[in-house]
Formats: structure tokens, C-alpha cells, sequence
């Protein structure tokens, strides 16, 4: 089978209804999309499948029809992406450990509506759990992302 | 590989006699604590100043030896140290550094003695003292409690200062000038001239001078890092998918390993066919372990799968099957002989209540799971006389123990890697699962095995917080609260857990009754007492541990008491406190949130508060009665916590606290049923939801001359303040957690 991750073509020998979040962690080696729950509850391993933000947890491996973006494909350290900045500036992250997916599921939803209402943010993250109760800042880093984004 | 080993293969810049002649610690000698663990860890050089302080020609590194779990403490560590060491925030490093009693926790003990943080009397001090040497003969480095600030606080500043007192010794050798003249600032020592000697250029001429053993720390107000807002140093990597968990270790031929033991804690296998795993794809083998089996494959996902495919019937559990009978024994444990304590015994409490209209009430909370987003996980590789292994954990030392026990190899050969943590809220004090990696590990010597739990064994394998009950009897005159007689039944945290690390606990379990016994309030007539429940499924520390709980028992009750007499719940404690820390948190609460305006109809406020890990928490919490259900618009929290060490991550802690306690209040708990835990995953063990979570105004106060930690404090309020705020918008009062028994949250 063959995947393109972060603008890499891989090839993979594994059942087809691997999910691609075991895919990305165990065989490629991208650890940054992480396990939560395995059932689509807690978008610990959310991606971006195009443009579209899917639980990699509940994404058979053969159904991957487009390009994958994980959290490494949207900026590094150096150059973290407009929604990482966003998040690292507001310092969101506790444990941390969720906000790989909760920034892919800002990321998502600022491509399909750059100027998102509040209640249009509350409903495209609530399936992303932070058990550290990080969600204030979330919100905060969501509107300061949009703002970045839209003044380039 | 941590940054002392990393820097034990680089060439050094002074030799390793140097060091072994003695740049250690002179502040901690007097205390014995064992010998400074980087000296072993450097057997090329480098300049290690105290256990805490490692320089060499790359940089300045602090060892924070507590773990990162999300509550900052390796950042809030590493500044005290760069305070008194003038060094910028953005050259220093952190490392976790190895196991070592000289890491032993100081204050984590004393919170579990019966002594109110209120009071300062003589065998109260004592106390606390002696639970300091308690900690470090039980080799106790461990993370929790709230106590990392509280014992690292004055630890760390020596630290820091001691090492800059060897760095300007150094720099007047080299330079042959008084040490008396030569300043600090910026990373290097300021000769008279101005010439600048950078610490890392002086980490050769440290070699030979000792530490102070008590330097001088900066006056208060001459801090120029400390208080304020400082970029958490995990921020980036947990902000660029770049930071590195436990679950995240990769080692080149490793395998992959999950875990399935009893879901009925302490129960065995009754009969084990493993046939159909052996054949699936990937797998290599099933092995042993207690009360269960390990699937070792070639990726996690099949070992999950493959861990289906094993036939297995577990014996019956050794304690009542299902939640009903559980919650009967706790019913039935309010007796003379189950009495554990009675630490709070103010006035007659009998003859108040004798002649009076008593108020009563009963309360139940539910057992919780910590269910951190991590699920348990440990890499280990048994090699042929060492053991490695790589985990998240808030006992290092423990784990160092009990490999060996497995192993039968000495501590000495027994590496444990500490990793950053994705959650715990408590979970990480139990090594259950990293003996298990250790025993998976031992079928495949020389093999590095990673073995992950499944969800669905992280949430069902979990030590709860326990379930309790309490019963309060209580009287008002006048408009007053005059007497609040609580009884609170629950199983032994303290005697579960440390049974468990083989540590006896004796005496009477203090968190039965913490949040509840030691608050600041003038009753006349006060009492609350303690029932220990028999043993039930294995029960464990949860964020604030026993507060978590009692804070609802204590203050739902109270709330009812300040009903009964008409009285308005700010007012009446305000009244009734006793404590100045305590009061000006209450009366920061009411400014805040404008407590006693007039709301809308549908709308109503709660306010709660409790005092646990020596921190005063208030919390006014505001909802709207809607049509569809409740809906919580606000919360406002108040806390002392005598110094702020870094306010955007203390507001970090407080919201993330009232989260905490509000998203388990609202609709989270464990049941048992045929001895199992029947929920398995978030579907049937909800959270808050981001949709769901209030706006949160959080403020640390700093009127007291302690210092206090906040990862715990601000969870205790929450679930009495929701309570009671839904009690003021639909007078419907509540007595039983999660609340959605009796209400729809939005």
C-alpha cells in the first residue's frame, strides 16, 4: 500500500484495516499523532486527511485516499505553523499530550472558516479531550490563529 | 538518554579526580542524604556543583528531579535556580537526572499528618519536621501531594546560590582579584574591570572549591525571574508534535508488547489458551505475567489484536462483585469499631445537637479513575547485567526497587530513564505496569521491548479514588451555623497505596477525613470522625486525594446549615473563619465574582470553599437553569499560595483544577459489577468538553509567607460550588456525585 505523509510517498506491507494512526506511530516512525482511546473519542490522533481532520484511530489504513498531514507536517520549532505560534504564545499545553491533535483540529477548521464564531469553535474542538483541562487557552489560541492568518 | 549522560560520552573540561576531590554538596552533607548522583554520572569530568547544577562548555544544566506531567514543575524548578544564579531564562537546560535519595521529597509526608497546615503549634512543627526525615530514610523521591514548590523552594534557591558562590570563587582565582568585589549577571561573573567570565568557561576552575553550606539567598525583592511570566521550556515540543513521551521510545530492534491481567484486581487465571494469539500475524510470543499474560508482536496493534484472540476466564474477585454491595458496606461502616479518627472535636457536639432542630443529610461520591491520555506504558531491555528501563513515573526509586526484586539484580544495575509524562493526576505513584514491562521484557533478554496498555485495560486495570459516604448532622440559632457533626466512611488510601510500595502505614489514614476535619471554621460546636471502610478493589491517590471528595461532603453540608439558618453563604463564612489566608481568599471571591448581585431568573450561584495541601481555595461557580438542561456560564477561584513563581502557569493549574473537578462532578464514575470495572473507555467515562467549559477567572493571592504548590488545591471546591450553585437556581439540592444522576448538563 502506499501513503504520502508530509509530503513523503511511503509503502507500507500491512493488513487493510490497519489503522493509520498504528500505521504512522509503529511502522513510519511519526510519533508526534498520538494513542488515546482507539475509538474515536478522545482525538488524541487527529490528521488531516487533505484538508479534512479524521481520528487516524478509526481510519483503516486502505481508506487513505488523500495526502496525511500529522503534526510534524505543519511546522517544526523553528517555523511552527500560525496555529502553533498561536499556541505556543498563549502556552496551552499542561501534560501536552493532546495537543498535537487539538492543534490539527484548529488547523482544520481554520482552512474551512478563517473567521470562526465562537460557537463554531466550541463545536469543531469539542472532540478533542484535554484531560489538563487546557480549554480556555484553547479557545484563546484559536481566535489569536485566526487573527495571525487573516493579517498574513 | 538524559543530558548527564549524554554529557558523561563528551570530553570535559576539568579531569575526574578533580571532581571526585570534591565540587559536590555542602548544603545537604549535614543531612546525609547520600552521595550527589551526577558525580557517578560524569566519569570524564564536568563540573557538577551541587546534585542540582551541572555545567560544563555546551551550557548550564538544572536538574529538576520531579515529573513533568503537565503541571510545570521542571520549569518552576529550574527558576528558582536561575534566580539566585543569575542566569537567563533561555540558557537554561533541564534534565529530570537519574534515581537518587538525595532527590528524597521533604514535604510530602507532612501533609498526611493529622496536623492542620493552620496550625503552628510546637508538635505540630515537630511533626512536620520529623516527616521530613521519614521521607528521605523511605527514599521517597516522589511527585506528588502538591509538594514539589513546597519542598523545592528553599532547596533549589541554595542550589543556585551555592553554585554561584563556586563560580565567582573560581572566576577570582583565575583572575587573581578578592571574590568580595565581583558580581553576577547574565549567565557570568563581572570582574571589577568589567571583563565578563561566562559560567561556562569557569566549570574547570570549579573543580575543588566547596559549596557553601548555607549561602545567602536574595531578599525578596530583589527577584528579577521569579513571578514572572517565564515560556514553559516543554512548550515548543509539546506545541510542535516534537516532544517525547514514554510511549513514544523507539530503541533499534525493539519489539512491541500490550498487557491483559485480571480485571478482578488480585484475582488469577482460572484457564489460559493462547493458541490462536500465537498464530496471528506479527505475533511472537505470549509470556507470563501476575495475574495475566503479555503479547509480544512486531507492532502494538497486533499485539492488541492478538491480545483478543486469547481465551481466558479469570478466578472470582476477592471483594464484593458489584457497586450496590460495595457502597452497603460503606453504609454499614459507621460505627464505634470502625472509627479511625476524630481529629476535629470542638465544643459539645451531643448536647448542641440534643435540644435543637437537627439539620441532616447523607452524601455518596463514586469511585474515579485518573484515566490520563497516556495510557500506561514502560519500555524496558534486560540485558545481560543491566537492566533499562524508560517510563513516565512519579517514583523512581520505588521502580529502581521493584525491578530489582523482579530481577534479582542489584539497584546499582538498574537504570531508570524518567520521561515526560502525558497525565497522571495520580496514577504514576503505582508501578503496576511497569513491573509488568519488566516481566514481559524478561522472555526476550537483550530484546528493548515497549509495551503499551490498551485504553480499554488502562481504564479497567485503574487504582480508583475511593467511593465514600458521609452523614452530617448539624444545628442553627439565630441566623448562625452553631453545630456540623460529619462522619465520613471510606476505604484507606494511605494504607491501599503504601501497602502496595511495602511502606506500613500505621494509625489513623488522615485522608479519610483531609478537607474536611482541618478547615479554619469557628463552629461552636464542631466534630468530624473518620470511618475506615474494609478493603475493596486496590483504591489510590487522585488529584487532591481524600480533599477531592470531602471538599463536597464538607461544603455541600455547610451550605445546607447556612440555608437552614437563613444565612448568606459568603457572609456566614466570613463569619466564621478563622484563619487570615482563608478569609482573604473568601473575601478575593466575593470582589471577583460581585457576590450578592442580583441574577436573572434561572440563574444561580454556589460558592465553596476548602483549605488542602496548606492552600485556602474559594470558588463561586455560576450556572443558567435552561430549558435543555444546566449550563455553567462562570467560575471564579481564589487561592493563597504565599509566592507566585510563574502566574501564567499557576493560572495554568487553577483552571485546569476546576476543570478537573467539575468534569468528574458533572457526570464521571467507575462502577463494578461482577468484580469488573464496567467502563472502558471515554464513551462510558465522559469529560468536560471544551463546549461544556466555562469561562474561568482565576487569581493567586500571596499574602502568607509560604510557600504552597497549586497542581491539587483548586479542585476540591469545584464539585460543592456546582453543587450548590445548581441548589440556587433550581432549589433542587443534590447529594450524590456525578450530578447527572439528577440533572442534564448541556
Amino acid at each position: 500500500m502506499r501513503i504520502t505523509v508530509n509530503g513523503t510517498a511511503h509503502e507500507v506491507d500491512v493488513e487493510d484495516d490497519m489503522p493509520l494512526l498504528w500505521v504512522l506511530r509503529d511502522v513510519l516512525g511519526i510519533h508526534g499523532v498520538k494513542y488515546g482511546c482507539g475509538i474515536a473519542q478522545c482525538g488524541a490522533c487527529t490528521v488531516l486527511l487533505g484538508d479534512e481532520a479524521v481520528r487516524a484511530c478509526q481510519t483503516f489504513v486502505s481508506d487513505v485516499d488523500r495526502p496525511v498531514t500529522t503534526i510534524e507536517g505543519l511546522g517544526t520549532p523553528d517555523a511552527p505553523h500560525a496555529v502553533q505560534q498561536a499556541w505556543i504564545d498563549a502556552q496551552v499545553a499542561q501534560c501536552g499530550y493532546c495537543q498535537s491533535g487539538q492543534i490539527v483540529s484548529a488547523v482544520a477548521l481554520l482552512r474551512a472558516n478563517p473567521a470562526p464564531s465562537d460557537a463554531e469553535i466550541d463545536d469543531a474542538m469539542s472532540g478533542n479531550l484535554c484531560r489538563c483541562g487546557s480549554y480556555p487557552r484553547i479557545r484563546a489560541a484559536v481566535k489569536a490563529a485566526a487573527k495571525m492568518l487573516q493579517e498574513g | 538518554m538524559s543530558r548527564a549522560g549524554k554529557i558523561a560520552r563528551r570530553s570535559f573540561l576539568i579531569g575526574s579526580a578533580a571532581i571526585a576531590g570534591g565540587v559536590a554538596f555542602g548544603i545537604w552533607r549535614y543531612r546525609d542524604t547520600g552521595p550527589n548522583p551526577l558525580l557517578a554520572e560524569l566519569p570524564e569530568g564536568g563540573a557538577a556543583l551541587t546534585p542540582y547544577v551541572m555545567i560544563d562548555g555546551e551550557g548550564v544544566t538544572v536538574i529538576a528531579p520531579r515529573a513533568e506531567m503537565g503541571q510545570g514543575v521542571q520549569s518552576a524548578l529550574a527558576m528558582l535556580v536561575a534566580e539566585e544564579l543569575d542566569l537567563p531564562w533561555d540558557q537554561v537546560k533541564i534534565d529530570h537526572g537519574p534515581p537518587a535519595v538525595v532527590y528524597y521529597n521533604g514535604a510530602v509526608v507532612a501533609e498526611g499528618l493529622p496536623f492542620a497546615s493552620t496550625d503552628q503549634g510546637i508538635l505540630a512543627r515537630n511533626a512536620r519536621a520529623f516527616g521530613d526525615v521519614v521521607s528521605k530514610f523511605m527514599s521517597l523521591q516522589l511527585t506528588g501531594g502538591s509538594s514539589s514548590m513546597v519542598d523545592g523552594f528553599d532547596k533549589m534557591r541554595k542550589a543556585g546560590a551555592a553554585a554561584r558562590a563556586v563560580l565567582i570563587e573560581a572566576a577570582a582565582k583565575q583572575a587573581g582579584v578578592p571574590a568580595k568585589g565581583l558580581k553576577t549577571e547574565g549567565g557570568a561573573v563581572v570582574l571589577p574591570d568589567g571583563t565578563r567570565k561566562p559560567y561556562t568557561a569557569l566549570a574547570a576552575a570549579c573543580a575543588g572549591i566547596a559549596p557553601p553550606a548555607d549561602p545567602p539567598l536574595k531578599p525578596r525583592q530583589d527577584w528579577t525571574l521569579i513571578g514572572k511570566p517565564v515560556q514553559r521550556r516543554d512548550m515548543v515540543a509539546k506545541c510542535t508534535g516534537t516532544a517525547r513521551y514514554g510511549i513514544d521510545m523507539a530503541l533499534p530492534g525493539m519489539v512491541y508488547a500490550t498487557v491483559r491481567t485480571s480485571p478482578r484486581f488480585g484475582a488469577g487465571i482460572k484457564r489460559l489458551d493462547t493458541k490462536k494469539a500465537e498464530a496471528a500475524r506479527g505475533v511472537k510470543m505470549v509470556v507470563p505475567v501476575e495475574d495475566g499474560f503479555g503479547v509480544i508482536a512486531d507492532n502494538t496493534w497486533r499485539a492488541f489484536q492478538a491480545a483478543d484472540l486469547v481465551e481466558v476466564e479469570w478466578e472470582p474477585a476477592p471483594y464484593a462483585a458489584d457497586s450496590a454491595a460495595l457502597f452497603k458496606q460503606v453504609a454499614a461502616s459507621f460505627t464505634e469499631a470502625r472509627r479511625d479518627s476524630r481529629f476535629k472535636d470542638a465544643g459539645d457536639v451531643d448536647t448542641a445537637l440534643a435540644g435543637a432542630d437537627v439539620v441532616e443529610a447523607e452524601y455518596r461520591i463514586p469511585f474515579l479513575a485518573h484515566a490520563p491520555l497516556e495510557p500506561m506504558n514502560a519500555t524496558v531491555k534486560l540485558g545481560k547485567d543491566r537492566l533499562d528501563i524508560w517510563v513516565g513515573t512519579q517514583i523512581p526509586l520505588q521502580v529502581v526497587a521493584s525491578a530489582a526484586a523482579l530481577s534479582g539484580l542489584s539497584g546499582d544495575n538498574i537504570h531508570v530513564h524518567v520521561l515526560p509524562i502525558g497525565g497522571s493526576f495520580g496514577r504514576r505513584l503505582e508501578d503496576d505496569y511497569i513491573r509488568q514491562a519488566v516481566e514481559v521484557a524478561q522472555s526476550v533478554p537483550g530484546v528493548p521491548v515497549k509495551m503499551t496498555w490498551q485504553r480499554e485495560e488502562d481504564m479497567t486495570h485503574d487504582f480508583c479514588r475511593p467511593l465514600a459516604m458521609a452523614r452530617g448532622r448539624g444545628a442553627v440559632a439565630g441566623g448562625k451555623v452553631t453545630a456540623l457533626d460529619l462522619g465520613i466512611a471510606a476505604p484507606s488510601v494511605t494504607a491501599s497505596q503504601m501497602g502496595r510500595l511495602g511502606i506500613p502505614a500505621a494509625g489513623p489514614d488522615t485522608a479519610i477525613v483531609a478537607g474536611a476535619w482541618d478547615q479554619p471554621f469557628a463552629i461552636p460546636a464542631y466534630r468530624v470522625s473518620g470511618y475506615r471502610v474494609p478493603d475493596m478493589p486496590p483504591v489510590s491517590s487522585w488529584r487532591s486525594v481524600g480533599a477531592s471528595g470531602n471538599g463536597f461532603f464538607h461544603e455541600s453540608f455547610l451550605d445546607e446549615l447556612i440555608h437552614a439558618a437563613g444565612a448568606d453563604p459568603l457572609a456566614e463564612r466570613l463569619r466564621l473563619v478563622t484563619d487570615p489566608a482563608s478569609r482573604a481568599v473568601l473575601e478575593a471571591v466575593g470582589k471577583m465574582s460581585g457576590w450578592g448581585a442580583t441574577l436573572p431568573k434561572g440563574k444561580g450561584r454556589g460558592l465553596a470553599f476548602t483549605l488542602s495541601f496548606g492552600v485556602p481555595a474559594a470558588e463561586v461557580v455560576e450556572v443558567t437553569d435552561t430549558p435543555d438542561g444546566i449550563r455553567i456560564d462562570k467560575v471564579w477561584v481564589a487561592a493563597e499560595v504565599g509566592a507566585v513563581i510563574d502566574p501564567v502557569n499557576i493560572e495554568a493549574q487553577m483552571t485546569g483544577g476546576v476543570v478537573w473537578g467539575l468534569g468528574h462532578a458533572m457526570g464521571a464514575e467507575i462502577t463494578f459489577a461482577g468484580g469488573e470495572i464496567e467502563q472502558t473507555n471515554f464513551d462510558s467515562y465522559p469529560a468536560m468538553r471544551l463546549r461544556q467549559c466555562p469561562v474561568i477567572e482565576a487569581k493567586a493571592l500571596q499574602t502568607s509567607d509560604k510557600l504552597r504548590g497549586i497542581g491539587e488545591p483548586a479542585v476540591p471546591p469545584a464539585a460543592p460550588a456546582l453543587a450548590n450553585a445548581i441548589f440556587a437556581a433550581t432549589g433542587k439540592r443534590i447529594r450524590q456525585l456525578p450530578l447527572n444522576r439528577e440533572v442534564t448538563f448541556l
